[in-house]
């Protein structure tokens, strides 16, 4: 039942909720709404140096689609999608170009790893980005949220890699193997265990994962 | 309806009594003893009942040989067999955490007519 071939798909993280097992145990999941998508391109190892599908997902207004991407999309014979990401597959002759990948490609139970992009926290200090400790709030403490110490005063100059504040957020983020909790694949939802990068909304990739041997 | 109201709606169960803090509740709990499965029941006020849709609890509170015993259950969890109402309490707040404070003729609640 699970194939250990590379698959993916593109979805939209839709929200949390929690799934009842049939035990009674309550789990939390992301529902996340994974296609309908299209192969849009196949790329193979004699033309392009490496093996992988193209899919896309989501729709687009054809006026906002600009003249070559709509030549793609004619060249697949597929609707203008919004987003085109690529997955490594060992045999990209097993797609058809303009073939519908659905939620139901992963089955029950079948471990996964999502790709997202963590929510953007601005600048942030060290405290929320690096996980240091904060000094005392009271007690005459003036010391509350600063990043301490940058090092030893005889190099005289600071080591680079130096954890500071600064942009934290709106990173690729992956999640190593998660639980498929539920496919729906008439509304093409996937339920995944635990939770997933990014806002809702955002959009992530699924694939199966590279923990399973 | 968004999508994960959608999924939640197909859990929930019906025929729940619209039971609230300070009623007398019967829970009757499914338990797994070794391979055999049965069903328990746990009778007591109900302290607190918070969240909504799926993830809605409540928690029942019952003094069992001096010892004051609290069991928060899922609402709509599959454990649950049934939910029996057996009497409405007249309480003034929707917490009643003083409950724990008090025992005996203290811990009564006056039933609502």
């Amino acid at each position: 039942m699970i194939s250990t071939m590379p698959k993916g798909i593109i979805g939209k993280k839709v929200g949390m909720t929690q799934i009842f097992t049939e035990a009674g145990k309550a789990v939390p999941v992301t529902v996340v709404e994974a296609g309908p998508c299209y192969v849009v391109q196949k790329k193979t190892a004699a033309q392009d140096g490496y093996a992988a599908i193209q899919l896309g997902f989501g729709e687009k207004r054809e006026r906002l689609v600009s003249k070559p991407a709509k030549g793609h999309f004619t060249r697949a014979g597929v609707k203008p999608l919004r987003f085109l990401r690529e997955f490594r597959v060992e045999d990209p002759e097993s797609y058809q170009v303009g073939q519908e990948v659905k939620a139901d490609i992963f089955a029950l139970g079948e471990k996964v790893d999502v790709v997202g992009t963590s929510k953007g926290r601005g600048f942030a200090g060290g405290i929320k980005r690096h996980g240091f400790h904060r000094g005392p709030m009271a007690h005459g403490s003036k010391y509350h949220r600063r990043p301490g110490s940058l090092g030893a005063k005889g190099p005289a100059r600071v080591f680079k890699g130096r954890k500071l504040p600064g942009h934290y957020g709106v990173e690729r983020v992956t999640v190593q193997n998660l639980e498929v909790v539920r496919v729906d694949a008439g509304r093409n939802l996937l339920a995944i265990k635990g939770a997933l990068p990014g806002p809702r909304g955002g959009l992530v990739l699924v694939k199966n994962t590279t923990k399973a041997r | 309806m968004n999508l994960v109201e959608s999924l939640e709606q197909e859990q929930l169960k019906d025929g729940i009594p619209g039971f609230k803090s300070g009623d007398t509740v019967r829970v009757h709990v499914k338990v797994v003893e070794g391979n055999r499965e049965r069903i328990q029941v746990f009778e007591g006020v109900v302290i607190r009942r918070r969240g909504g849709g799926l993830g809605e609890t409540f928690t029942v509170r019952r003094v069992s040989y001096g010892v004051g015993v609290e069991r928060t259950f899922p609402v709509h969890s599959p454990r649950i067999e049934r939910i029996e109402l057996m009497r409405r309490g007249l309480v003034r707040r929707a917490r009643l955490y003083y409950l724990r404070e008090l025992r005996g003729k203290a811990a009564r609640i006056k039933d609502k007519r």
